[in-house]
């Protein structure tokens, strides 16, 4: 029997990266309800923004026990610059990767091929920025940014870790809670953009139909672009809270998580915002809860995997159901 | 084609070697009609490998190493009437596919006369029997399965400790130094991690009071750490390498699970700074990891001043070992060992000391004098703290 | 809908100028075979040549070239299931992973099963396991299959990772090798700029016929072999009643399914053929390099193979066959590049699917469908002429 301390920990802490999966798994969702493409390079455009939040923080010296307000000064600065990242990578993937393509009537594996190959090069780019830095002669210059561009960097998180609750060994600290409510705030502030706002509407519209919607005077280009654009800012705000939880990144750390994000994404029903909140908690969950039944941590994943199987056999659509057009209750 | 200026004095040569890391490296045209300083022959193109990963997500490991080997390059060609030896890359990128094709052009390549490699132990089982049938020398710095060398490989050299001197080691210094006697042993699920944590939990017996595996690549350890609390371990030993050892000890500490409460014991895998890149400075603080590797102050010559100047950091993981196993080759072509045949025979018999340890092989070609140091991290550097075992 | 290379859209020249494949298909059949004939033996002395340009410098020749024949079989194989029925599998790692732990396990880990009877083994036991994977999941629709195909092949890879019966990390050593005779050593040419020299297989490197460490041409040689087999299996079920029955189902399932064709059973049994030849493949490479561990079947592999296909062209054979060489002989060919390949890979995949979405050889469908695309843009253009 396990205690209940131990319960409520790997519970709270599977609810923290379930979070984190969750706001990353909306680029995947959002782009599916949209073009109905999974998109590949999402993964690329968080691990951007990841090094746009500790770029960041370098260039401002930030450093670990600084003062309350300069310290969460300094985190806003990095969300700003890191959803900034994110949301700029993510425009150049549609431009670069998409465009063409969707103007073109590609089938979805080429545009998944394009995306598989932006990807690559994104990630690979950020691997040898010491190189390419190089060449341009200001690797002296930029040595805190780019050097040993294969191995983890770490982001200095000025605030300090306290803890904000502790009963019979069970204990919340503050950064774990600040990823937590920042995520779901995070979302439900989207949840109202897409079912409120003209834009929103716009892209609920051209999810549930695109000839429609184009007809009713839905410019679908500029959709599209709103579409990566807020899941690029998502994946950002994704990264400073991954950050938060986990302070280092290098240039393959989008991988793994984007396969998790994907994972989750799907779970709770693909192209449905809400579904990707459900199915990110679901899936921190399920991982977390793994140990309860004795299976070593490396199993997690086929634990995870087997879920997104069942699931699907029984409600093929995710949990929640695809719905990006119906988001609004 | 003498195109090459020699330089005599130690203070040119070191400004040489930093030119040459400025640039790209690895195909320097040596000038072979140099007559060698020990009257042995010289023959153009003289080359070692290096035979490693050197690109893909595996590259940190093999570049740290080929640093190490290129510095030893580098210092025998400045040497005065050194006999030029060239380095070439043997670039598996730690996969067994890419291993078995790079190790047949190795053999192909009559210029290759030693390889230092291959770096990892997967791949080893893939390329070592290649070298063994074509008489190849191959020193590995890095390759620590026990079982590498008892497949009766000839040419199979390797200039450190295998998981089975460290992992007893590892074990006694856990339970009799730092007198714990409740351990949580996590390895990372691979070869080397795996392997090790499975000789520490067989010496720890029943002082392992609970195992777990993590995969490499995994960052979030939260059901590792909530496992390890309920446990009410005193101590973790973790088999794998720095980064997953770092991200781990930094969520432990942030649980809550303080140095005095849980220590933290790692492996030579994790002797990096990249451990306390992951970790922080504040949370690596009071860890140990476990090497078979001396100190650098016990070790003779200028290794970490030469290669801190070369590279502008310090030397990483098997940076040492990597030097050390060149040095062995370079030493074998001075003395005019110029074959395959006879500097297999030298490295077979050569006896004398490196920058980690005194340099000589038992008839299975594992090292014949190991000892093992623990080393603590304090305010962000790794020290050495005592020898535990040889 | 936009036109992409062709240069005129209007036609009337395309008409009246019978196309490579036309022009093909109206030459007499034995210089067909002739051709076929020609081409075939000179991918079989390839190794021997050492052409300048075409030979890699920096990695043994005959070991790239049994890479790439081992990508182009797998490129075939996944081109059934991704090109003829239209399944996106992203788990493709885990049949070639399965294929090669069957002769890993019972070839060498825990018995000495004959190479043969090894080799059906694994065909058989990677095609149960793609009918067992396939029976649940095909049923989901399109797109989710991806996630369900990859995590399929985390799965194959974590369990081998974590269960001490496959050894775990240790991976699997000393699998047995096709049985070899020496009878000769091959001649093969040396180049000195552009004149050649003839090397009289004395001492030679190449043994006819040694399944050996030192030399890879002879493995090369089995998987040519093996997929000048599969080639002409593939074209007879492409053009039975199966390879309709996939097309239908690909464009259109429902409609398909409407017309009495039963689009699961026949989407199972693509996936079934993918497995087997996905075994087979994995079974070659296994005994190919010896030893395998979980790591050489990481998810990044079926990227590389779907690439393969995609690039190649999907639903043509001769494609994917051109994918799996570009895939992995360009790599090794301009492995001057080290560091960069993967970003020059990555650019690369970027402008074939913008640029040439259809891959290097479109299947010969698209190239009719495109045709009837065209004329009917032509007579629409007409009827608005028409009507204006």
């Amino acid at each position: 029997m396990v205690p209940l301390s131990t319960f409520l920990d790997l519970t709270f802490t599977g609810l923290v990266i379930g979070a984190i999966y969750s706001l990353f798994a909306l680029g995947y969702t959002l782009v599916y309800g949209v073009l109905r493409l999974i998109n590949f390079a999402h993964s690329e455009v968080f691990m951007w923004g990841s090094f746009g939040a500790v770029w960041a923080l370098t260039f401002l010296g930030s450093r670990q026990g600084m003062a309350w307000p300069a310290a969460v000064g300094l985190l806003l600065v990095a969300l700003v610059v890191a959803m900034a990242v994110s949301g700029g990578v993510a425009l150049v993937v549609e431009r670069i990767a998409y465009r063409r393509l969707r103007e073109k009537n590609a089938p979805p594996l080429v545009a998944l091929i394009s995306a598989i190959g932006a990807s690559f090069m994104l990630s690979e780019l950020m691997g040898l920025r010491d190189r390419i830095a190089g060449w341009v002669g200001l690797d002296g210059v930029l040595a805190p940014y780019v050097r040993q561009a294969r191995e983890n960097t770490a982001f200095v998180n000025p605030l300090p870790n306290v803890t904000v609750l502790s009963v019979g060994g069970f204990e919340i600290r503050s950064n774990q809670l600040i990823v937590l409510v920042g995520a779901i705030v995070m979302m439900i502030a989207l949840d109202q953009f897409v079912s409120r706002s003209r834009l929103g509407r716009g892209v609920r519209a051209v999810s549930q139909d695109p000839e429609a919607a184009a007809l009713m005077g839905v410019n679908q280009k500029q959709v599209v672009q709103l579409t990566f654009l807020i899941g690029g800012l998502m994946a950002g705000a994704a990264a400073v809270l991954y950050l938060i939880h986990i302070p280092v990144t290098r240039y393959n750390v989008g991988f793994i998580l984007g396969i998790k994000a994907f994972t989750a994404a799907v779970l709770g029903g693909i192209g449905n915002i809400r579904g990707a909140l459900v199915g990110g908690l679901v899936l921190g969950l399920v991982e977390n809860y793994a140990t309860l039944v004795g299976l070593a941590s490396s199993w997690k994943d086929v634990v995870s995997f087997l879920l997104l199987v069942v699931v699907l056999l029984f409600r093929p659509t995710g949990i929640l159901g695809e719905s990006l057009g119906k988001a609004r209750a | 084609m003498r195109s090459i200026v020699k330089l005599a004095a130690p203070a040119a040569a070191a400004a040489l070697l930093l030119a040459a890391c400025g640039t790209t490296g690895g195909d320097e045209t040596s000038s072979g009609s140099a007559s060698g300083s020990s009257g042995g022959d010289c023959p153009e193109g003289i080359s070692i490998g290096f035979f490693g990963a050197l690109t893909g997500p595996n590259a940190n490991l093999g570049v740290n190493i080929n640093n190490g080997v290129k510095l030893a390059v580098d210092q025998h060609n400045a040497e005065s009437g050194a006999c030029q030896v060239a380095l070439k890359p043997f670039d598996s990128q730690g996969d067994q596919n890419q291993a078995q094709g790079q190790a047949q052009q190795a053999v192909g390549d009559s210029d290759v006369v030693g390889i230092v490699g291959p770096a990892f132990s997967g791949e080893s089982k893939v390329a070592d029997p290649i070298l063994a049938e074509a008489g190849l020398v191959g020193i590995t710095p890095s390759a620590t399965n026990p079982a590498l060398a008892e497949n009766g490989w000839k040419t199979f050299f390797r200039v450190l400790g295998n998981d089975a001197t460290q992992g007893p080691a590892a074990a006694t210094f856990i339970t009799d130094t730092l007198g714990k006697q409740k351990v949580y042993v996590v390895d990372d699920s691979s070869e080397y991690g795996k392997g090790l944590a499975d000789l520490v939990r067989e010496d720890l017996g029943s002082a392992d009071i609970k195992d777990n595996t993590i995969q490499t690549g995994q960052t979030d350890f939260s059901a590792v750490v909530a496992d390890i609390r309920a446990s009410g371990a005193d101590a973790v030993f973790f088999g794998g390498y720095y980064s997953e050892a770092g991200l781990l000890l930094k969520q432990m500490r942030d649980a809550g699970l303080s140095s005095d409460q849980v220590a933290f014991i790692s492996d030579d895998g994790a002797k990096d700074e990249g451990l306390i890149t992951a970790a922080g400075v504040e949370a690596a603080n009071g860890a140990y990891v476990t090497c078979p590797c001396l100190p650098p102050d016990q070790a003779e010559g200028s290794f970490v001043e030469d290669y801190t100047a070369a590279y502008g950091t310090a030397p990483a993981t098997y940076s040492a070992e990597g030097y050390d196993a060149a040095t062995i080759l370079l030493d074998g072509i001075a003395e005019g060992n110029v074959t395959r045949e006879d500097l297999l025979s030298y490295v077979a018999s050569y006896d004398q000391p490196g920058v980690t340890k005194q340099l000589k092989f038992d008839d299975q070609g594992e090292p014949s004098a190991v000892s093992v140091w623990s080393y603590k991290i304090e305010d962000g550097q790794i020290v050495a703290d005592q020898e535990i075992g040889s | 809908m936009s036109t992409d290379t062709a240069p005129t859209p209007r036609g009337s020249t395309r008409a009246s100028r019978p196309s490579f494949a036309d022009r093909w298909t109206a030459l007499p059949r034995p210089v067909q075979i002739l051709v076929w004939c020609a081409i075939a033996v000179f991918f079989f002395v390839l190794p021997l040549l050492n052409l300048p340009i075409v030979s890699t410098p920096d990695a043994e020749f005959g070991a790239v070239l049994a890479t790439v024949a081992n990508y182009a079989l797998v490129a075939l194989g996944l081109n059934i299931v991704l090109g003829y029925a239209g399944l996106l599998d992203l788990g493709y790692v885990g049949f070639y992973a399965i294929g090669a732990y069957t002769v890993g396990v019972f070839g060498s880990l825990h018995g000495q099963v004959n190479w043969f009877v090894l080799v059906v083994m694994a065909v058989t036991i990677s095609t149960a396991s793609g009918l067992l994977l396939g029976a649940p999941t095909l049923r989901v629709r399109g797109d989710y299959l991806a996630i369900v195909t990859l995590g399929f092949g985390e799965i194959i890879r974590i369990t081998a990772l974590n269960s001490e019966w496959l050894n775990q990390a240790r991976g699997i050593t000393g699998i047995p090798r096709p049985p070899s005779t020496e009878l000769f050593g091959l001649p093969s040419l040396l180049w000195d700029g552009a004149t050649a020299k003839v090397d009289l297989g004395e001492g030679a490197r190449s043994v006819f016929l040694k399944f050996g460490l030192i030399d890879a041409v002879p493995y090369y040689w089995l998987s040519l072999i093996v997929i000048i087999v599969v080639i002409f299996a593939d074209k007879l079920l492409q053009a039975s009643r199966v390879g309709r029955a996939w097309e239908a189902t690909r464009e259109d399932e429902e409609a398909a399914e409407l017309n009495g064709v039963p689009t699961f059973r026949f989407k199972l049994l693509a996936f079934a053929m993918g497995a087997f030849v996905g075994g087979l493949s994995g079974a070659l490479y296994a005994s190919r390099i010896g030893a395998i561990n979980p790591d050489s079947f990481m998810i990044q592999l079926s990227m590389m193979f779907l690439a393969a296909v995609v690039i190649g062209g999907q639903g043509n054979r001769w494609g994917a066959i051109a994918g799996g060489v570009v895939v992995a002989y360009l790599p090794e060919r301009f492995r001057e590049f080290a560091d960069f390949r993967i970003v020059v890979f990555g650019l690369l995949l970027l402008l074939l699917a913008n640029f040439r979405p259809q891959g290097l050889l479109p299947p010969r469908r698209a190239r009719r469908a495109r045709r009837a695309d065209e004329a009917t843009t032509r007579l629409e253009g007409t009827e608005e002429g028409a009507r204006a």
